[in-house]
């Protein structure tokens, strides 16, 4: 009896007993994440279940990522599959409007200037000693997307998908100030001055109703496998648009998105264990992370300079900056920078369409990286 | 394939092949507009 006793002690002291510094470090970046997300506002509907993911899994013998475990049952099922942020993609496209984009087409180039970052961080990963496809979910963190980051770095660097999420939530949350030192530095005050004049091309319902399938054939076409992310998109932007399945686009762009949302970031979150998350490369990560959401804005800005000259001075470069997808927040930083200048520089609706354009470029962006890398054998 | 030749292929076939996915994307954007122009009168039977 008393040795029973004794054994149903030691039951109830074992998990402080295998509790180790690593589960109490990670334990506290998960409360960090809970601060950052309930105390700051930083993306609270990611962050939050991120952080909680974080100290469930790090409870030791909890076994919550084990086989048979509930967040390894949710991992395996929506994550490894990508289902998860494909059914994110069609809440997204349901809540885009891209009719911005469509008044003024050609603005939709900074888009994809904006996007250049994830190309430059992946030669920067390379040259740190990450291998090829962990240089790949690196470089995608400058997509700005948490989405398209999740899709490709489950894909291809599952062990990152924690960091990665991690850098991408929070980077895009810190846009504001990231972006305007950089977008200060890159142009003169002549440039920042620049008053763009109203463009108002009204669109007409059946552009707007063709537009995502045209989209969806023309690009996936081009790089086919992109097709789950620019197809789901397009999806949830066809279904807002026609204006026929008004329960569907309310589901897609509520409750099953909130649904996903919920179980992506408790999944994200497990995949923080001490032993995985606690190494160099999460902080080079980190570190590169933050590079790529500079170096898009860098380039934005640069094609802005380029698109200004070609067009007599007619377009302020600060636009440039919001070819990023944080949308709307990138475009509200150009509108509050421009008027920091110039009181009577409305930038904001040119701004809108770059980062409409964003949005599409990020999944672009990714599409086209999917396809090349399968065209080189990289993937199979 | 070495880790640089790999890099700069995707970094420049990627950068080039988002900016031509875009560009097609512009054009396809402005020819749907001729095709299908906005008429006001579109909006005014939607609204009454």
């Amino acid at each position: 009896m008393e040795s029973a006793i004794v054994s149903g002690l030691q039951g109830l002291l074992l998990g402080l007993t295998n509790l180790g510094t690593g589960h109490v470090i990670m334990i506290l970046i998960g409360s960090l994440l809970l601060y950052l997300g309930i105390g700051k506002g930083y993306e609270p509907l990611l962050l939050l279940p991120i952080g909680f993911g974080a100290i469930l899994v790090n409870i030791p013998l909890a076994g919550l990522m084990e086989k048979d475990g509930v967040l390894r049952f949710f991992y395996d099922t929506g994550v490894l599959t990508e289902v998860f942020p494909l059914l994110i993609f069609i809440g997204i496209g349901a809540m885009t409007d891209l009719q911005p984009l469509m008044e003024n087409p050609k603005i939709i180039l900074l888009g994809a200037a904006g996007q250049f970052g994830i190309f430059l961080t992946l030669l920067l990963a390379l040259a740190l000693g990450f291998d090829k496809l962990e240089a790949v979910a690196v470089g995608i963190i400058g997509a700005c997307d948490g989405p398209t980051a999740i899709y490709v770095s489950s894909k291809f660097a599952p062990h990152l998908l924690g960091a990665v999420s991690v850098a991408a939530y929070s980077y895009m949350s810190l846009v504001p100030l990231i972006q305007p030192p950089i977008m200060k530095w890159l142009t003169t005050e002549k440039e920042k001055k620049i008053m763009m004049g109203i463009v108002k091309q009204p669109v007409s319902k059946t552009t707007k109703i063709i537009f995502p399938v045209v989209v969806t054939v023309a690009a996936s076409i081009i790089a086919p496998l992109g097709t789950p992310l620019i197809g789901m998109v397009m999806l949830g932007n066809l279904m807002k648009e026609s204006g026929v399945v008004e329960r569907l686009k309310l589901a897609a762009e509520n409750d099953i998105t909130n649904i996903v949302t919920l179980l992506l970031g408790l999944c994200i979150g497990a995949t923080m264990e001490a032993k995985q998350f606690l190494q160099p490369q999460t902080l080079m990560v980190l570190a590169l992370g933050l590079i790529a959401i500079g170096l898009d804005t860098a380039m934005g800005v640069l094609f802005g300079k380029l698109m200004c000259l070609l067009s007599g001075g007619k377009i302020n470069p600060l636009i440039g900056a919001a070819g990023i997808s944080a949308f709307p927040m990138s475009a509200r930083v150009v509108q509050a920078e421009g008027q920091k200048y110039n009181k009577k520089s409305y930038l904001l609706m040119h701004a809108m369409s770059a980062n409409a354009g964003g949005q599409i470029g990020s999944v672009i962006a990714a599409a086209v990286m999917l396809s090349v890398l399968k065209g080189m054998g990289i993937v199979g | 394939m070495d880790t640089w030749t790999f890099g700069w292929t995707l970094a420049l076939i990627g950068m080039g092949g988002t900016m031509l996915v875009l560009w097609c994307l512009s054009l396809l954007v402005l020819l749907l507009k001729k095709i299908f122009p906005y008429r006001p009168e579109q909006s005014a039977s939607q609204k009454g």
